[in-house]
């Protein structure tokens, strides 16, 4: 049985030279929900961007018992789902049912399996009838819901999300709250929301300046004020 | 704010339908190539960066400045695409920014749509290239070569191809070259104005943000085949519009080319009309019946739809 | 901001909205065909073809206004064709001295005119009724359909998709602009600026989406990339015609054509 994310020594530094990730290492369990926590430039968006292969950098990354190399990519990112910050970069298609689907059609699917996907991948966002809709008139969190969807139709087994509640307002923030409770799936979530952390994620890891400074249960580093503001980070 | 029309779109109905076909045919092979180009240098970043930089451009069209009372400049943004991006990923912007003006918000016809792909992406892109390129090398390492340069390709890019454009109006009989040359060069020699300005101000705010796409557009030499190409566009718009518009009687040289398609045509007029349609030679009459025909038509549908929309409400 | 008044399309669920999007596309493309090749001067064709399309636009229940309301856009172009009235020849019907000059006015000349002003007419009428009554991601696969290269008919969906969030940013703009530009009062200040300026501002404008616009491409094309995309443009397959579509496409193809026919037998 492989972790779903394992991650050693992973270092990386940008072409301007900034070294934005220094020897990070952390080892994800299937199921587990993690919250990846930090003040902006921190590198969690790097990381994220080296779990799918966007970015490949030194050491060692392995997700879903595979490595992430130029030859595993299309398999790696069909386990591993990334849900970026801004969905009206990942609704690129013209209908919504056309962006659920692009994932399954890359995938070599046949026409009735990507049906049966989009079908599918709707229902578990609660958003079954805007299959035909057009994603420019979509409310924030709707656009929200539709992103998830786009990865979830992949099917993969860990599904990564950069602050997935920002932007949104009380209500929609409420229903993607609920949406991320009910997923049965490996989670790692970079946020800024610590009240969705002490709410959805058992264990946190803390990271700031290119490093990861703490890695456990949630509950004890929220305790934890002298950690948390020693990184920019506040008590929900 | 309604989406306004733009001065070089020719809408449908303009120009003949040779002139059109055609000129569908330059573009299509001009751009069936260009797409090749585009795949090669760009590989798989050409579909998000073209299609979201033609949305870029189609909004910068938007952007206006008031030139005196009413009147406003616009971009079309032939130079500044060609001088960012190279001549290739130009053409596929300009084609696309173009193409959707004409289908979804009808500034341009359908038909009419490979001459205006033909005057804007193709004609604009190669002009300005050939101007940019020839002058950066002609004045060389010198920081406003950059603005000098980009003014000009914006100024001769929107000129030659409204010369294009007047050009192939009168080869359809439309307008008159000697009236249509002066009047469409004319204005868009003040236009043309605007966007240099445009493009300037443009190249200004990227000299200092982003240098770096300055440079990188302008990497294909002088002498290849684009280079050649936009000057053989020019010169032969250079040489063909003040002859057409000298012309005494522009249209007289068009006239002889219908002439030659009704002679072609004639022996089929003169074998059919007794027998396929006696008793309705007098012109007006077939109009008149027409009319009636017509509007008995139109009385049915509108019949017929008020009909199904009434079993509709009641079913 | 919502820009939907700049989307043509109006939804409803009229005849004319639940055709095949591929017919209507190429009915639209053979009508303009047809009224471009109608001769000069064949009026009952003019007439009949201007039946054809009031008959469509009540189909589409959009409101006879609002089709000839649009159409209208065309109409400034119409002036170029002007002088064509004084310039062909034939039987002079006045003449108009301008100055110097005499200007004669000929039948034939006018009657070119009328055709081109109608031919023009009709045509935009036709593409209106095809763009308000049809969603664009449909208008797509009707040109994957004639065969349009995938690659472009791609870039046009990204094209159409984005239009509409980079035509707000550019409002945005704007709208920035004209909060920045109130009127001191001072009468000795020059108000706005000169043109060059102002056309500096514009280009400054126009460079910075140009950015936005490049880096939106770029995590777009990241996006793409997380989900698997390899650089070819892959779109699910089109459904087969129905046979009611088949139907309504020759018989509209063959009505053009014997009209047309008539017109070029008659007139041409």
């Amino acid at each position: 049985m492989h972790h779903s994310i394992e991650v050693e020594n992973l270092s990386f530094a940008y072409p301007d030279g900034h070294a934005a990730l220094r020897s990070v290492s952390l080892h994800i369990a299937p199921g587990e929900k993690v919250a990846l926590v930090g003040p902006n430039g921190a590198g969690k968006s790097t990381l994220i961007l080296h779990l799918n292969g966007i970015l490949l950098g030194k050491g060692k990354v392995h997700v879903c018992g595979l490595d992430v190399e130029e030859k595993n990519l299309s398999r790696v990112r069909a386990s591993v789902g990334l849900v970026f910050q801004n969905p009206d970069d990942q609704l690129f298609s013209p209908t919504v049912y056309e962006d659920v689907a692009f994932g399954p059609l890359y995938q070599g699917l046949s026409v009735s399996e990507v049906d049966e996907r989009v079908k599918s991948a709707l229902t578990s966002v609660r958003m079954g009838e805007y299959a035909r809709r057009v994603s420019y008139h979509l409310s924030a969190g709707e656009k929200k819901r539709i992103a998830i969807a786009t990865v979830l139709s992949m099917q993969p087994e860990v599904l990564v999300l950069d602050e997935p509640t920002a932007g949104l307002d009380p209500r929609a923030r409420r229903a993607l709250i609920n949406l991320l409770c009910d997923l049965p799936i490996t989670m790692l979530v970079s946020t800024h929301d610590m009240r969705l952390v002490q709410e959805l994620f058992p264990r946190t890891i803390v990271m700031d300046d290119g490093e990861i400074v703490a890695d456990g249960l949630t509950m004890g580093i929220l305790e934890d004020e002298k950690l948390l503001n020693a990184h920019g980070l506040e008590k929900p | 704010m309604l989406y306004s029309p733009q001065s070089m779109h020719i809408p449908d109905g303009f120009l003949s339908t040779l002139v059109s076909i055609i000129l569908w045919a330059i573009s299509i092979i001009v751009v069936g190539y260009t797409l090749k180009r585009v795949g090669k240098d760009l590989g798989e970043r050409q579909i998000p960066l073209m299609g979201v930089l033609a949305a870029t451009i189609f909004a910068g069209q938007m952007l206006n400045f008031s030139v005196t009372g009413g009147t406003s400049g616009h971009l079309l943004g032939a130079a500044i695409s060609t001088i960012l991006l190279g001549p290739w990923s130009a053409v596929i912007i300009l084609t696309s920014v173009v193409s959707i003006q004409a289908l979804v918000f009808q500034d341009g016809g359908v038909l009419a749509l490979g001459a205006n792909i033909f005057n804007m992406a193709v004609v604009g892109v190669a002009v300005s290239y050939f101007v940019y390129t020839s002058l950066r090398k002609l004045i060389g390492d010198k920081s406003w070569s950059i603005f000098v340069s980009g003014f000009a390709a914006a100024w001769f890019s929107i000129v030659f191809a409204s010369l294009a454009c007047a050009l192939e109006l009168a080869l359809s009989g439309t307008s008159p070259a000697n009236i249509a040359v002066p009047a469409m060069g004319g204005i868009h020699a003040l236009i043309g104005i605007g966007e240099g300005l445009i493009t300037v101000g443009a190249l200004a705010f990227l000299y200092s943000a982003r240098r770096d796409l300055i440079e990188s557009g302008s990497t294909v030499p002088m002498g290849g085949a684009v280079w050649i190409f936009g000057l053989g566009i020019a010169l032969f718009l250079a040489i063909l519009s003040p002859l057409a518009s000298s012309h005494p009687d522009g249209l007289e040289w068009v006239a002889r080319q219908k002439g030659f398609l009704e002679t072609a045509r004639s022996p089929l007029f003169h074998i059919i009309p007794d027998y396929v349609l006696p008793g309705i030679s007098n012109k007006s009459l077939a109009t008149i019946l027409a009319g009636i025909i017509g509007a008995l038509i139109v009385f049915g549908v509108a019949y017929g739809v008020a009909y199904l929309r009434k079993n509709q409400n009641t079913a | 901001m919502q820009l939907t008044f700049l989307d043509p399309y109006r939804p409803s669920n009229s005849l004319l909205h639940r055709a095949d999007a591929r017919v209507k596309f190429l009915l639209t493309i053979a009508f303009i065909l047809t009224s471009s090749l109608t001769p000069v001067g064949a009026w009952p064709v003019y007439i009949f073809l201007f039946a054809l399309i009031l008959s469509v636009t009540i189909l589409s229940e959009l409101g006879i206004r609002f089709v000839l309301t649009r159409a209208s856009l065309a109409l400034p172009f119409v002036f170029s064709a002007l002088p064509v009235i004084f310039t062909t020849t034939g039987t002079t019907l006045f003449t108009f001295p301008v100055g110097v000059w005499t200007l004669t006015a000929s039948s034939e000349g006018l009657a070119r005119f009328v055709s081109i002003a109608l031919k023009s007419w009709l045509s935009v009428q036709a593409a209106i009724l095809l763009a308000s009554s049809t969603p664009f991601p449909e208008l797509l696969q009707a040109m994957r359909a004639v065969h349009i290269p995938r690659l472009l008919v791609a870039m046009f969906g990204l094209m159409w998709r984005y239009l509409f969030v980079l035509v707000d940013e550019a409002l945005r703009l704007m709208r920035a602009r004209s909060a920045r530009s109130g009127v001191s009062g001072d009468k000795n200040k020059k108000i706005g600026g000169s043109v060059i300026w102002r056309a500096r501002v514009a280009g400054g404008m126009a460079g910075n989406l140009f950015l936005r616009g490049i880096e939106r491409s770029d995590r777009i094309y990241v996006s793409m990339l997380s989900r698997g995309y390899n650089g070819e443009a892959r779109a699910l397959p089109l459904s087969a015609l129905t046979r009611d579509s088949w139907l309504i496409l020759c018989l509209g193809i063959l009505a053009l054509a014997v009209l047309l026919i008539f017109g070029i037998l008659l007139w041409g």
